[in-house]
């Protein structure tokens, strides 16, 4: 069998932001509905750590060789992003890691780079956007952020295909449609009709040829995934396909946005929650010219689909019509920096230090708790003398991200810093075994509760000269769906 | 733990304080200048009587020479220390053992701390380049865990509970009123207090202590040559300084209802002034009252009530400075701010004033009249679970 996907696993943040509420502050006409908001310690690699999470939730088996990390909205520059999800994740160091960055289009390459990869060594191409827009435009709007994560395979050693890939074609073409210099949050763009007008036919022609590269007439399309984040070359294109109008399937737009860069794998997920066995799906990226991916559902797809089930991997049904809605537009403005509020009169954060990052990345990234073997008191963090019976050296490392745990005390911080006070900390005893007081996210105070179950979000707790300090933060298992288990071994 | 102690073989000889507050008038030489002139005129020497210097402050400088440059010290040992929230009990612990081990005939111990010229509100610590894991929880967040786990463990309903902590911070401010060296003078209703805004779980801003800047110093010598620089001496009766392992945070057996290292350190204390029943036998004890919270959970830690029972003696007004054992007769931490280096020795300032008689009248503790004499120091670094205590016992007579 050729390559095609394993596995796929996405993640939307808790957060939706009524559109209404963008109107009624700027009193303009805003539309209905709402956006999905990456907190404020999110960026886009914590989200793709999450969406990668989940991917590898049910799966078992060994570890992907390569990942790929794309998104128009890096983290970092020079440095490579995929290397924070590949520690997260707590990958072997001989799996690479790679950024496809900058641009939406990127996501694609993403795709298929992981795919031509993927044969007797699994890959996991992950992407992920965070989506902003000049106050009261329809990029703020009609966009959302979220990522979305594939592991890709050839069905070695027993592995299950879900939807093999059949064919891909793309067409390209230099024209400005949107744009954005580095540095910039806003894009910009050209009059519309001008896009429309050249991305039309190179959708047509992308979709023509990887119908023929497959032996495949446009009708026997069951499902058609069409995405880009110029809309109305999405709408004009469609129906010159030659594929059935009913085989579109709805995107979740008016409740969480476009996903950007994130949006045709997010659709090709909630398609594959759905599909039949031998079902025929087209993904089409319009981005600077078009990608076609021509995708047929194996019989193995119900029983892998009923497994994440049991795993409690959320569907994209569920995330998009989760979350808190009543996030003030106040509070998105600062919290991607578009209003800047007074800071408490306390001193900056302190950025942390590369060698002692790097000296406890098996923690900070991974969050590895140590066990110890002469009297099995869990400690987080790892220490290397027991604080029950003081054996030195004597510890294993067990990862905890996965751990779910309860809340055995917690308190309601007003004076730390936060973008987002007040900082909740709770007091996290982990099931199994471990306590750990760290920080809540996506939380309401006032819905605190001691016993509440928690389970643990790799996340961004600040930014200090330029350094982002990663780390693991607890929240609420309801706002989150569970996640119990990215499995693979870790030989 | 086996520690020796040092029963009446150091006294206090000289003690000095300068008022606590926002100095925005004094520098930190000028501070420490300042606690230095009215230490060596109480104990009637120069600084070049002096033999040794032990400075405590956590982030207002960095060596001994924080101290010689200011004072002109000529070519002296000076120590500068930090250890945590007792920095000031640990420059005074160590200038004991100088002159108890007979190195030293006369030594200072010095604390200071500057605070207020950071501009910043609350405590600003330099911590080490870490990685970055560290729990960004404020100081008044990491106690506030107290208040539930007390409320839970003992039964007492939360509202209660915050009446108790009101009646400390009540308590601590009415001795500060009328105590002319403090940073807070005003008396605070209770109502004010309970209803000030909250600024970490139930800790609303009254149960906090201040931020202020100040400095305060000790002379010590040996016992045998204590009368000839004054007629009343302080006997150092017991010292212990403790650290903990640590591990509260991550221990799923602690409660976060008591600091066991306080416990270790009173028992410590206690076992080496040969003090069975501290309650019935303390004149007074000035404690480490960060916060409200952290006050109430001491009376038991210290073993000045029952486990549990702490709540129900503060409603009582044991600890009044009328009351059965006045704690904090000086304003504690509440009404003087809190400047690291020197609150353990502005503590044991008090001690020196109380315990010789010299408190003015308005303000003298009546549990002398009842035949008390030892009074109590402590102080607690760090947070629940991860602390540092230090205990001293100082009283005007030797032992018997």
């Amino acid at each position: 069998m050729s390559a095609g996907i394993l596995s796929w696993g996405a993640y939307l943040p808790y957060w939706r932001l009524q559109r209404a509420a963008i109107g009624s502050s700027l009193g303009v006409p805003s539309g209905r509905g709402t956006r999905s908001v990456a907190s404020y310690d999110e960026d886009t690699t914590t989200m793709g750590v999450e969406a990668a999470r989940r991917a590898l939730a049910d799966l078992g088996g060994p570890v992907p060789a390569d990942l790929f990390f794309s998104t128009p909205a890096p983290a970092y520059l020079d440095k490579t992003n995929a290397t924070a999800i590949h520690a997260a994740l707590e990958l072997p160091i001989w799996t690479s890691a790679y950024d496809l960055i900058g641009s939406v289009r990127s996501a694609a390459g993403a795709l298929r780079s992981a795919h031509a990869m993927a044969g007797e060594q699994r890959t996991l191409a992950v992407v992920s956007d965070l989506r902003t827009g000049l106050a009261g435009g329809p990029e703020e709007r009609d966009s959302g952020d979220g990522a979305v994560a594939f592991v890709f395979g050839d069905g070695t050693g027993g592995d299950r295909v879900a939807a093999e890939l059949l064919s891909h074609a793309a067409t390209t073409a230099e024209f400005l449609d949107r744009w954005r210099t580095p540095g910039d949050d806003d894009s910009q763009l050209w009059e519309e009709r001008f896009g429309q007008e050249v991305y039309v036919p190179l959708v047509e022609s992308a979709c023509t040829e990887a119908l023929k590269r497959a032996g495949i007439v446009a009708s026997e399309v069951d499902h058609l995934v069409i995405a880009g984040l110029h809309q109305r070359a999405v709408q004009a294109s469609r129906t010159g396909l030659g594929i059935r109008p009913e085989a579109t399937i709805a995107d979740h737009a008016p409740s969480i946005g476009n996903l950007g860069a994130a949006q045709p794998g997010l659709m090709l997920a909630d398609i594959l929650e759905q599909a039949e066995p031998g079902a025929l799906i087209a993904v089409v990226v319009v981005a600077d010219g078009a990608d076609v991916f021509l995708f047929r559902t194996t019989s193995e797809l119900p029983s892998l689909r009923a497994a994440r089930g049991e795993r409690g991997v959320p569907t994209i049904s569920e995330l998009a019509s989760g979350g808190g809605d009543d996030l003030p537009y106040a509070r998105f403005l600062t919290w991607r920096g578009e209003l800047r509020q007074e800071p408490p009169r306390r001193p900056d954060p302190q950025r942390p230090g590369a060698p002692a990052t790097w000296r406890s990345t098996s923690w900070k990234s991974g969050f590895e708790a140590s066990d110890c073997i002469a009297c099995g008191f869990r400690h987080l963090p790892p220490a290397r003398v027991c604080l029950r019976c003081r054996a030195i050296d004597q510890m294993e490392r067990v990862r905890l991200a996965d751990a779910g745990g309860r809340v055995a005390t917690f308190t309601v911080d007003r004076l730390a810093y936060s973008l987002s006070p007040p900082v909740v900390g709770a007091v996290v005893d982990f099931d199994g075994g471990g306590r750990f007081r760290c920080e809540m996210t996506d939380v309401d105070p006032d819905t605190m509760r001691v016993g509440s179950r928690v389970q643990m979000v790799f996340r961004r707790l600040n930014t200090a000269q330029g350094v982002h300090n990663y780390f693991w933060k607890a929240r609420p298992v309801e706002t989150g769906g569970s996640v119990e288990g990215i499995g693979g071994d870790r030989s | 733990m086996s520690s020796n102690g040092i029963r009446d073989r150091v006294a206090i000889v000289g003690m000095g304080c300068t008022p606590f507050g926002e100095r925005w008038d004094k520098g930190v030489d000028d501070l420490l200048i300042d606690a230095t002139k009215d230490t060596i005129a109480s104990a009637g020497v120069t600084v070049d009587d002096i033999d040794a210097f032990w400075l405590g402050t956590m982030a207002s400088g960095v060596s001994g020479v924080t101290l010689s440059k200011p004072l002109k010290i000529d070519y002296k040992p000076v120590s500068r220390l930090e250890n945590f929230c007792a920095t000031g009990s640990e420059a005074f612990r160590n200038a004991c053992y100088a002159v108890a081990s007979g190195a030293y005939d006369l030594a200072m111990a010095i604390g200071v701390e500057k605070l207020k010229d950071s501009g910043f509100s609350g405590l600003t610590g330099v911590r080490p380049i870490g990685d970055g894991t560290d729990a960004a929880l404020s100081s008044p967040a990491a106690f506030s865990f107290l208040v539930p786990a007390y409320c839970h463990k003992y039964g007492v309903d939360p509202d209660e509970l915050k009446q108790v902590m009101s009646r400390i911070a009540w308590k601590n401010h009415c001795n500060g009123a009328v105590n002319p060296r403090a940073q807070y003078r005003k008396e605070v209703s209770i109502e004010t207090i309970t209803k000030s805004p909250l600024i970490a779980g139930q800790l609303g801003v009254f149960d906090c202590s201040g931020v202020s800047d100040g400095s305060a110093a000790a002379i010590v010598c040996r016992v045998e040559d204590a009368y000839r620089y004054t007629d009343h001496p302080l006997f150092v009766k017991a010292l212990s300084f403790v650290a903990g392992p640590g591990g509260g945070a991550m221990d799923p057996d602690y409660d976060y209802t008591t600091f066991p290292e306080v416990v270790r350190s009173a028992e410590d204390a206690y076992r080496q002034a040969g003090i069975s029943d501290p309650r019935s036998t303390l004149a007074m004890a000035e404690v480490h009252d960060c916060f409200t919270a952290t006050e109430l959970v001491l009376m038991e830690d210290l073993g000045f009530s029952e486990r549990g029972l702490g709540w129900k003696d503060v409603l009582a007004g044991t600890f009044d400075r009328n009351g059965e054992l006045p704690v904090n007769p000086d304003g504690g931490l509440k009404s003087f701010g809190h400047p690291i280096g020197a609150s353990g020795l502005r503590m044991l300032f008090e001690c020196w004033l109380q315990l010789r008689g010299e408190a003015p009248p308005e303000r003298q503790i009546d549990s002398l009249a009842r035949g008390r004499t030892l009074g109590l120091t402590h102080n607690l670094g760090g947070a629940p679970g991860e602390c540092v205590s230090f205990v001293s016992i100082v009283g005007p007579e030797p032992s018997s």
